[in-house]
Parts: structure tokens; sequence; C-alpha cells
């Protein structure tokens, strides 16, 4: 029956040019889409840099081992990476825990570790092990997942998240418990937990409030009433609300935009990117926008939906949906949502290691949606 | 960890729970999604137009242009007050990152003084925002200039932006009329648009520069500048041109007016020259002065402190505020109130013998000369300056009618000179003393009244201003510094064609007959001058000093010296010139205000032109 659909559906949609595609591993529509969004981010950096070249240069560069680390992680089979996930795991978790002992510094936070010729960032490698490792365990146990498994799902996802949070890295430990959470979720996690789990952050909020640092607080209260300290600590959330507000329907037009181009808009090439967009194209740049981030979602949960098992399965619709909670954190953050937590723009923010790390985990996607004939066999 | 074959058996189930599950995420992200476009509609339809303008507020700063000051010149249009280029050194407040390490760096370039740095301090406290600059250093020498521009990249906030600035190139010769600009504070702000003033820093304190500052001002413009998030103007968008201030036209001549002052050398002591035809002010002397340019970018504390503890007091404008015992110089009024009331005639005349004794009195009123003038009708009490005949006269008018009759002469009373501060004399009456000071007016007081003693005062200006009236035959014109106003007729006083004669032949013979008291007049002038002398006592003598002698005095200090006064118009057939000398402390008036006097209208009448609008007859 799983080898009638499989073929059945693998005939439906696969074109000549498509199926040469899967034969390299790669999946022809997410690649497209994500080529389409990195031009399309090129087109933003451009005006967000002011006209630099240079930058646009770095950031292909970027893209370029992107793509090719994805191209490389799509030709591995998914049964690897669940074999070696839990080995994985616990080699990054002893690294992270090297990093707070003696990482490096880097912007206030210790996140970065000197191995001489490379920094490396543990962090970024536990992003793609954590739903590998969780979906790993729940697949070899049985599903729904018992009480007990859940919790020992629940302190495979803790204890990095916990780490990260230490250096601290909100932004990433947020994502990253996400992308657990999204595997006991979809691995079919009991509704007694998921409430359970809601009102237990409900309740801890309060809490949470006396555990969080300062700044933390700060960026809370910002997000709260930005107009409090218009020059201090709301004026990122301030010139940016400016910025796409003033974007309009139509925006201003490309390379136009006054708050990026005149300096209002602080950190426009990185992680509020998404204003000079709003601003350069007002709401008929941003609805687009919105609409490729989505259908890259969907394409990712519709992959998860034709894989062959609950590993390959979760393992997808999480990637896709922790995808979604980057674009919706980033966007909410910089629309005055959501407060300040330092998470990119995917693929459309300057920056190298989060975009490899995401590409790397579309590779995943991709080796799981091309590798389904041998799992087949 | 390869599925066993327990788990395969429920690989459909499992999948039917992953669908659902994934349905609900899909839900979730449709939901999430709906909330982002909901803020974006918010922010890009809702709220467009108020973030339009907040984007807008943020580029585009209004800065305002201020007007350029109207000159001021002299009749001959001489400047009197100019704007030069100068260089100044602010600070941006935005701009600056460690202000003490900035400071640090200037002063290793230009030296600041501690009055300098002082009023920075001030100026900083009060510090506007928005990129408003601070001045630190006022008027850079080129020098300066060079150090700091070779400079500039090390000094991130501090800019060199040049400026207009007031300066007077007669320096102290016209500080009493002129006045000066200062630095604009709240008070001046307070009686002002304030927009008007936006971009101005100075404002006229005394002088013309206060009187006319509205016409001086002119008008703001602005300019609309594209400004980047550090303050960096990009672009003029927009601007209007400021409306420089009005030039404004002095009546003073400056070459007469140092003329006069050299005339007056050491002494202290006040010039005023009117034109009887027509009231403008031609000179208008107060000594000594100080040099204004000192106040207009503030004056130091030393400089200050040295002006106003100076004994002579450079800061007081004698000629407007300055009130004098006017002394024998309003008896020629005294004498025209005796005509006019039909008290005595030419030909009355008195016995005098040196004192003068009121009924049922043995106080003795002196006169000037122990020895008495003897017989003395008008023309010689005039002439020589008989006190007794004066207090006869006095005696006979009466306060009232004397208080009236000088006070159709101006005295008393403002001039309504277009300057600020002018003092209004005192001109006694039974009602001022009762009011002032409770008491009643005593017959003695008349008497000294009459020789222009005991409370009288009169300014310079009012002394000039009655002897113009006089010189006009009892008309006259309010005193006026500026030209291009038309002369605002007053009517003073009706006098008899006979009685001026008659007045006016004796203040000739002041000038120019053998026994006048001004008759070091009478050389070397080709005109007519009618004159009378005054000498104001500073030192109450005892009245029964009987060493005392009026004219000899050269053993008293100086600064118990009388004044000396002289009042007197020329020529006498055509009156171009009237003027008021007073030397304080000089003596006697005949012998050291007459001949200053003398001086300078000989040089008006050789080298003064009229105004232009005498010059040229209107069509």
């Amino acid at each position: 029956m799983d080898l009638a659909t499989l073929d059945s559906e693998q005939r439906r949609n696969n074109s000549w040019i498509s199926v040469q595609f899967q034969r390299i591993h790669l999946d022809l529509p997410l690649l497209a889409m994500l080529t389409v969004l990195a031009a399309f981010g090129m087109l933003v950096l451009y005006s967000a840099g002011d006209n630099n070249a240079d930058l646009l240069v770095r950031q292909s560069i970027r893209l370029l081992v992107a793509f090719g680390g994805m191209f490389v992680i799509a030709q591995i089979p998914p049964s690897i990476f669940r074999r070696y996930s839990g080995a994985v795991w616990i080699v990054t978790v002893l690294l992270l825990i090297a990093v707070l002992a003696v990482g490096s510094k880097g912007g206030g936070a210790q996140r970065w570790l000197d191995l001489g010729v490379v920094k490396f960032q543990p962090s970024e490698l536990m992003k793609l092990t954590l739903p590998l490792v969780t979906a790993a365990w729940l697949a070899s146990r049985s599903n729904p997942p018992t009480s007990r498994s859940v919790l020992i799902s629940l302190a495979l996802i803790a204890i990095p998240v916990l780490l990260i949070a230490k250096q601290p890295d909100l932004g990433t430990s947020i994502l990253m418990g996400a992308s657990g959470i999204f595997v006991l979720f979809l691995a079919g996690l009991g509704w007694r937990w998921i409430f359970g789990g809601m009102g237990l952050v409900a309740a801890a909020l309060p809490a949470l409030w006396y555990v969080m640092k300062d700044y933390q607080r700060q960026r809370v209260l910002t997000l709260l009433n930005p107009e409090a300290d218009p020059f201090g600590s709301g004026y990122h959330i301030i010139q940016s609300k400016i910025a796409i507000g003033s974007g309009g329907f139509w925006g201003k037009g490309w390379l136009n935009g006054t708050q990026s181009h005149l300096d209002f808009l602080p950190e426009r090439s990185t992680d509020f990117i998404f204003a000079v967009l709003a601003e350069e194209h007002g709401l008929m740049g941003v609805i687009p926008l919105l609409a490729l981030y989505l259908a890259i979602v969907f394409r990712c949960l519709y992959i998860a939906a034709q894989a062959t098992n609950l590993f390959n399965r979760t393992v997808a619709g999480s990637i896709g949906l922790t995808f979604f909670v980057y674009v919706f954190v980033n966007i909410g953050m910089v629309s005055g949502l959501l407060p300040v937590v330092g998470v990119p723009l995917p693929l459309v923010s300057y920056g190298g290691t989060s975009m490899v790390t995401l590409m790397a985990g579309f590779g995943i996607l991709m080796s799981i949606h091309t590798h389904r004939k041998l799992i087949a066999r | 960890m390869r599925p066993s074959g327990y788990f395969f058996n429920n690989r459909h189930a499992e999948r039917q729970l992953f669908l659902a599950r994934a349905a609900i995420a899909v839900i979730g992200t449709l939901i999430l999604a709906g909330v982002l476009v909901a803020q974006m509609i918010h922010l890009q339809v809702t709220q467009h137009d108020h973030y339009s303008v907040r984007s807008k507020d943020n580029r585009i700063r209004v800065l305002p242009l201020p007007p350029t000051r109207g000159l001021i010149t002299d009749r001959e249009g001489r400047a009197l007050a100019e704007n030069l280029p100068t260089y100044r050194l602010e600070l941006i407040p935005e701009q600056v990152t460690d202000l003490e390490e900035t400071l640090q760096a200037i002063k290793a370039l230009v030296p600041l003084s501690e009055l300098e740095e002082k009023r920075f301090d001030r100026a900083w406290k009060r510090r506007r925002g928005n990129f408003n600059p601070v001045p630190l250093k006022f008027r850079l020498d080129q020098q300066q200039l060079a150090r700091l521009a070779v400079n500039q990249h090390r000094l991130t906030g501090v800019s060199v932006s040049a400026h207009l600035t007031r300066h007077y190139p007669y320096g102290a010769s016209t500080a009493h009329i002129v006045g000066y600009v200062g630095r604009i504070d709240q008070r001046n702000l307070e009686s002002v648009d304030p927009s008007n003033y936006a971009g101005t820093t100075h404002f006229g304190k005394t002088g013309i520069e206060s009187t006319y500052e509205d016409q001086l001002h002119g008008w703001v413009g602005e300019q609309r500048v594209e400004t980047n998030a550090a303050g960096r103007q990009l672009r003029v968008v927009e601007s209007t041109l400021p409306i420089p201030g009005e030039d404004i036209k002095l009546s003073i001549d400056i070459e007469l007016q140092r003329y006069a002052e050299q005339q007056l050398g050491d002494k202290a002591g006040s010039v005023v020259a009117l034109d009887p035809r027509n009231g403008e002010v031609l000179a208008f002397v107060s000594l000594p002065a100080y040099d204004a340019n000192l106040f207009v970018n503030g004056i130091s504390v030393a400089d200050y402190k040295r002006l106003n503890t100076d004994k002579k007091r450079p800061l007081f404008n004698r000629s407007l505020k300055g009130q004098y015992p006017p002394g024998s110089t309003i008896k020629q009024l005294v004498g025209l109130a005796g005509l006019e009331h039909g008290l005595i005639s030419r030909n009355h005349s008195l016995s005098c013998s040196g004192y003068y004794l009121l009924p049922n009195s043995e106080h003795r009123y002196r006169d000037w000369k122990r020895t008495g003038h003897g017989r003395t009708d008008l023309d010689k009490a005039l002439v020589q300056s008989c006190d007794v005949y004066f207090y006869d006269l006095a005696r006979n008018l009466g306060i009232d009618r004397m208080h009236n009759y000088l006070s159709k002469f101006g005295l008393g009373q403002r001039t309504g000179i277009d300057l600020l501060g002018e003092r209004s004399g005192l001109l006694p009456s039974r009602s001022w003393k009762k009011e002032r000071k409770n008491e009643i007016w005593y017959p003695g007081e008349t008497l000294i009244t009459g020789i222009g003693q005991g409370f009288m005062l009169t300014t310079p200006l009012q002394l000039a201003h009655s002897t113009a009236i006089l010189a006009n035959g009892g008309s006259g014109y309010k005193p006026q510094v500026t030209l291009g106003k038309n002369a605002e007729p007053i009517t003073a006083v009706k006098i008899p064609k006979r009685h001026l004669r008659d007045v006016e032949r004796s203040l000739h013979r002041v000038t120019n007959s053998r026994l006048g008291t001004a008759r070091s007049l009478s050389e070397n002038h080709h005109f007519h001058i009618a004159g009378k002398t005054g000498t104001a006592q500073v030192y109450a003598l005892s009245q029964n000093d009987e060493d005392e002698d009026a004219e000899v005095r050269e053993d008293i200090p100086e600064h118990l010296r009388d004044h000396a006064l002289f009042v007197g118009y020329a020529p006498i057939k055509d009156p171009k010139i009237a003027l008021a000398v007073i030397v304080e402390h000089g003596g006697s008036g005949g012998a050291v205000a007459a001949p200053i006097a003398g001086r300078i209208m000989q040089w008006w009448l050789d080298n003064g032109s009229p105004s232009p609008a005498s010059k040229t007859p209107s069509p």
C-alpha cells in the first residue's frame, strides 16, 4: 500500500526535469522557492546596505556555501541522521558546556568556540541535532508517545535549550525549543500534555519576569510602550515602525527608503531588514514575501506528509514549522508585536551562520523527500 | 534504531495522527501569518499617514535663517554699526560623545578663557537639542581657524560656523547713542515674537539698537533641510529667504560728534546739538564713554567691573539721563516769563548790592558777584548773569507762573526723543513739593528756582531742546536721532516778537560784549551767537561764608567744583544749530563751557550739511 501510494504520487507530479532533480536528491519546488527568496533577499540587501556591492558579494558567497551545504546534506540518507543523532547530541551538549566554560565572547554573550582556524558555534549544530534526536527517540518508541518517552524527549530538548539560554542567546533557545516541541507535537503528543504545558507556561510567565535579565525585561517594557524612551531602548522599534508605516501600500520605491538610507533605521541589513523592505516596497512587497514564506512552509509540511516513517515526518514537519517561527518572530519583532530578540529574517538578513544552518535543514528535508525509494526497497 | 515489526502495524494510524497534527499546524501557521498581515495593514494602511509624518519629521529639519541686521549710519551714510564676518566655534550636543574629552582636545588647539568656559557651561546646560549648536568661542582668528580645520576629523560634534557679528567702527564715540547689541536673553524674547527670533543670537540692548530693534532686526527666513540620523545636513529641500533688517540713518554727524568729544577732552560732560529747524540731533556726546564692541558677545567680568566702578561712570548716558541744576542757563526764560506777565520791561531796573533780602528775613540770597552789579536792567542781568535781578523777578512771578512758563520750553518733562531711558528732569512746583515731600513751598525756594538752583534739574538734552525752541522763536520740533521721519512740530510758547528781539540781543551780547560772561566767544567767529552761561553748584557753600568767591575756586578739589554750562544757538539770524554743553566740575561756564560750544558751532557752520530733506526740496 505504501509502495503504491509512493509510486502514484511520484508519477503524478514528476515531470522529466523534476525526476532529474530527484536523482541528485533535490526537490525542485523547494529549491526554486528558496532561490527566488534568496534573490529577492539580495535585492533588499542591496538597498539596505546602501548600494554596497561588497556586501552583496559576501552575501553571495555565503549563499553559495549554504546551498552547497544543502546539496551535500541532501545526498545523505535520512537513516544516517537517525542513527547518529544521539551521539551528535551528546557531543554537542559537551561542546555547549565547553562554550560556557572557555568560549570567546561576542557581543556580550558566549557563543563561540575558537578552534584555532575557525570559530565554531555549537548552538548552530544543536539547532539541527535537536529535532533529529527527538524524532529518533520518539520513532523508536510506541506511538502515540507514552508519558515516559515524552519526559525523556523533554529532557533531550531542555538540556541544550537551557545551556544556550545561559550564553545568553534567547532567540536561538526559543527557536530550538520550538523545533523540539514541534517534533513532539507532530508525533502525536497527547492533548493533556499540550494544554497542561500551555497552562504551565501561562502560570510560569510571572515567575519568568523575575528570572529574566534586566535587558530582557527592558525589551518587554519597550514592546509595551516604545515611546517611553524614544532615543534609548525604544529607538529601534520606533524607527522600524516608522519605516514600515511610512512605506504605505506601494512603498517609497527601491533604494528610496528615507528611514534606511538616512541611517534612522538601525541594524537594517541584518535583523531589521524587513523594515527596509516594507518601507521601500510597501504592503505590495510584504504580502508576496509572506506568501513565499508560507509556500515554503507548506511545501515542507507536504514533504512531511509524503514521508514514509515517523522520524522523517516529524523531522521534516519540525524543520518547516521552525522556519516559520523564524519568519514570525523576526517580522513580529520588527513590526512591534514581539519583544526584540535576535532572530534574522531567513535568507534575507545579512549574515552567514544561521543561513548555513537553515539551508542544511532544507538539505535534510530534500534528503527525506528524495530517498523514499531506497527506504521502500 | 530500526523500526520494529510492532510499530510497522501501526503505520497507518501513525500517519493519520501526523496528518491531523499537520493540519492543526497549517491552521496555526495561517492564523499567525494572518496576525502579521493584520499588523502590516494596521501600520501601512491605517496608520500610514501618521508614520509618513513621523518619517518626514525624522529627516526634515526646519532651520531658521536669521535676517541680517540693518546698518546704522550717520547723516552722511558713514557706518556706525556694521556686520562683520566672524568665525565661531560651536559644539553640537547630539554629536559629542565625550564632552570632557572633546573640550580637552579643543583646548590643545585654541586657548579658552575662563569666561568662555563658564559661558559655555551655562549655554550647554540650557541646550535646546535637535542639533542646535552651543557656542564655545567667538571670533576665531585665522590661525585658530586653520588649526581647527586640520584637526576637524578628530573633533566629532565640533563645528566652525561663519556669522556676522555686530561691530561699531567708532567704538566709544557712538556708544551712548547707537548703543549696542548683546546676546539675546529670556526677557528680550518675551518682548518680541519668538518665532521671528528663532535663529537670532543678538538683541539691541541700549540706544538706537534697542529703540529700533523691530526695524533693524528684519524677518526670519527658513530652510528645510534633509538630514540623516546623525544630524548631518544632506540637502536643502526648500528655503524661504529672510528679509534683512532696515538700515537706519541717524541725524548725527559722526565727524561733529568726534570733534565735540575732542573739545571736551578728558573732562566728564555732555554736548547735545540740535538743528532747531527740524529737531534733528546733530551731536550727542556723553563723556566718558566706553567701547560698545565689548558688549557684543558678552563683556568680561574684569572689563565690566572696570567700567562699572569707574568714578566717572562711563556707562552713564549723561546727555539723556544726567540731571543737572541748570543754573543761570534758564535766566533768559525767566526773563521772558517776566516780560510775558508784564512784571518787567526792558527799561525796568533795580539796584544790585550783591545780595537779596526777603521781607522779615535776615537770610541773604547772594549774588555770584559779592560787590554787586549796581543798577541792573534785564539786558545787564542777562549779559552779566546778575542773580539779584532774577531773585526779584522770581519773587514777583511766583513759583506757579514760573513753573508754568518754563514747562512750555520742555523743562521737567521728557522731550520724547527716540532713545530709551530718557529722564524728565525736575521742574519744581507747589504741588510737586506737597506730593513728594509733603511740605509747603517756601518763598526762598522761589528765589533760587529763578536762578536755576534748588530743586530744579535738567538734562543736557532738555537744555538743548529749550534752547532750540527759543532759537525758533517759541515753536519747535521733537528731538529725533533718526532721519527719514518727518519733523514732528510741537507747539511750545508764543513769544511776542519784541520780547524775543530784546532777549536775543542780550544773549548775543553775552557772547560778544566786553562784559558778557561768554566774552571769549567774541573772537574768531564770523557769525553771531546767542548764548547763556551757567555755573551749577555742586558743593553747597555756606551762605555766610565770607571767604567764598564764585570766580576763584582753584583751591577746591575737582570733584567738588561747579559744573560749567553753556547753552546757545547760531547764527542768530537763521539758527542752524542749538546746543547745550555741560562740563562736569569744569568750573565757570563762561570760561570753560562757552569756548567749547563756540568751536562746535563753528565746526558745524563751516563743515556741516543740512539734512537731505532740507537739501533737496520736495518736487
